[in-house]
């Protein structure tokens, strides 16, 4: 090794490093990763996925080609390799190959050791840094603390310990996680206090109940002299991958905007819109259950198709059999379309996963089928399986997906009431989305007519009517404005008799 | 009470710890065990993977591996009631 005396002016020599834990998103809200040959604590209540961190940091590692050192104080190695099995983690292979190893500290259930005078972790010590040296480690995760305190009385001689531990870890220029349990979501850090002296680096990860659905988040509360993005990020924990965050504050308007248009599948609308919608734009059709929402859905797609385009669908409310079924009442066959490579419809219930992983998914078969349209049909469905703010989340981060893709966008959003009105999901997305259409139930002399109007359109031109429009077996057919009628939008049609309007047409004109 | 005792101590270096261990529990044997005992010092950092295999957590810990049942007793070895009870000894 040589040594060379430091510059005055070497500021970045001071500068603490981090390592890229790999960790999908994590790295991002970290600013870079974890403290290099730092400690960093990971606390969390039981359940919050600690272990699956702990491993996963190594798991990373590894496919990075760093190896990894995993003490274990919980559960016994054999429990870990087999819980790990379904995040595609090949624990007893990278085992095998040199690049992970077990240091076991797990409780051993048969023997209760008797207690006489002092004694200290040297023997662990000891094991770690052998287990260091013989695969070459530059990572160690040891997990979980909790279960070391409760079978050694000596809590403060156990502190000293890991102490102790967390400097030989820094000497060694290891990077390492640490995780302890905690018994609020909100509360004291960690249940034995021992983040004071054991880690300047602190995350939590939370598994709260909220509104009886279960919200997972990550936070970097603390990071000694380093930058870190504040605040909790939603995860989730998904097979084959583990936890994936999602880094909200990362996608929010950094996209550019196109003036490309492109069709909507509706000529009419088209032009109500000033020459269609633009390439890269969110737009959302809001309307009561039977306005014609999936028929737009279903115009939009063919319209793509017929260009050439590559669609995405997701469908949240109805199976696959009942959309080719209701797309070929209009003329429109998704079978061929599918055969021949323009579209790819996704079929899924709502409450099978949480939001976040939906987000996921929905991310993943962007990037596999790399579309040049999406349609979500509806997000009112996917409203019932969250939070209000996980669902804002959703649609944010959703949003940008779609427009950093460079991808035209529709999502429907079912309203609550029949007649006007506006629904939740309307709320929480008006300022993101780029273009709003409105489809409406009008109440005329008992009779239920549709209308539909282009409520905002950002960036263009649009036509200002509420014209009415019929649907048949060739799809929707936009008509003319509805001169005679106001109220429409806030559910209260009011109807004026033609010799009315003809007056007050008049009284402007000046007189007959 | 017969058969031999088969004891394994573990300690970490030359440790004032490791040294009242030893001294103990050499003590104990010659008063409570003469001459039916075999006894091996292992120390965790010239051996730690035998420390591995054996799943030693903290030092200095005292293992009884006959006559069965097995049984760990951790510490300095300070507490001779302890240790005595431990070892199934006491009378």
């Amino acid at each position: 090794m040589i040594l060379e005396a430091p510059q005055p002016d070497d500021f970045d020599a001071d500068r603490i490093d981090k390592l890229a834990t790999g960790i999908d998103g994590f790295d991002f809200l970290a600013e870079g990763g974890v403290p290099q040959g730092r400690t960093t604590l990971v606390v969390g209540t039981a359940g919050s996925a600690k272990t699956v961190f702990a491993c996963q940091f190594l798991a990373e590692g590894i496919q990075r080609g760093e190896s990894g050192v995993f003490v274990t104080f919980e559960e016994p190695p054999k429990a870990v390799r087999k819980n790990m099995r379904g995040f595609g983690w090949n624990i007893r292979q990278w085992e095998a190959e040199g690049k992970w190893a077990f240091v076991d500290a797990s409780p051993q259930l048969s023997e209760k050791p008797v207690v006489s005078g002092e004694y200290d972790l040297g023997a662990l010590l000891a094991r770690l840094e052998f287990a260091i040296r013989k695969v070459k480690a530059t990572r160690v995760s040891m997990d979980s603390l909790g279960a070391i305190f409760s079978h050694l009385n000596d809590t403060a001689q156990v502190r000293t310990d890991l102490f102790r531990i967390a400097s030989v870890l820094r000497e060694m220029k290891v990077t390492s996680i640490l995780t302890a349990e905690r018994t609020d979501e909100y509360g004291d850090i960690s249940r034995y206090g021992v983040e004071e002296f054991v880690a300047d680096n602190v995350v939590i990860l939370r598994n709260a109940l909220v509104d009886e659905k279960r919200r997972r988040t990550v936070e970097v509360l603390k990071y000694r002299g380093t930058s870190h993005q504040k605040g909790e990020f939603p995860f989730t924990v998904i097979s084959n991958q583990g936890i994936v965050v999602i880094p909200l504050s990362a996608i929010e308007l950094e996209q550019s905007s196109s003036n490309l248009r492109i069709t909507s599948g509706n000529k009419i609308l088209d032009t109500m819109c000033g020459g269609g919608f633009f390439q890269n734009s969110v737009v959302l059709v809001s309307g009561a259950t039977g306005t014609g929402k999936t028929l737009m859905v279903t115009e939009f797609v063919a319209g793509g198709a017929a260009n050439d385009e590559r669609c995405l669908l997701f469908a949240f409310e109805e199976s696959r059999e009942q959309l080719f079924r209701n797309a070929k009442g209009w003329g429109v066959d998704y079978g061929k379309m599918e055969k021949e490579g323009t579209l790819r419809v996704i079929c899924r219930y709502p409450e099978t996963t949480g939001l976040e992983e939906h987000l996921v998914k929905i991310k993943e078969e962007l990037d596999e089928f790399q579309p040049n349209r999406v349609a979500v049909d509806s997000l009112s469905a996917l409203e019932r399986v969250s939070t209000l703010r996980g669902f804002r989340e959703f649609i944010v981060s959703l949003t940008s997906f779609i427009k950093e893709r460079e991808v035209a966008g529709l999502f429907t959003s079912t309203t609550p009431t029949l007649v006007g009105g506006t629904s939740i999901t309307e709320a929480h997305i008006s300022t993101i989305t780029d273009s709003i259409i409105l489809l409406r139930y009008v109440e005329i002399y008992g009779e239920m007519r549709r209308g539909l109007t282009v409520l905002k359109m950002r960036g263009s031109m649009h036509d200002k009517d509420i014209r009415e429009f019929s649907i048949d077996g060739e799809g929707m057919h936009v008509g003319n404005p509805f001169r005679s009628v106001t109220g429409i939008l806030t559910g209260n049609p009011v109807y004026m008799a033609q010799s009315e309007l003809d007056r007050m047409n008049d009284l402007f004109r000046g007189g007959p | 009470m017969s058969g031999k005792y088969r004891l394994t101590l573990y300690v970490t270096g030359n440790t004032p710890r490791s040294e009242r261990a030893i001294a103990n529990l050499l003590k104990l044997c010659r008063h409570h065990l003469a001459g039916r005992y075999d006894l091996s010092i292992v120390d965790v950092l010239e051996d730690p993977e035998t420390a591995e295999e054996e799943r030693i957590l903290v030092t200095p810990t005292l293992v009884k591996e006959a006559p069965s049942p097995v049984q760990r007793i951790i510490g300095d070895l300070s507490d001779l009631e302890a240790v005595l009870m431990g070892l199934d000894l006491t009378t």
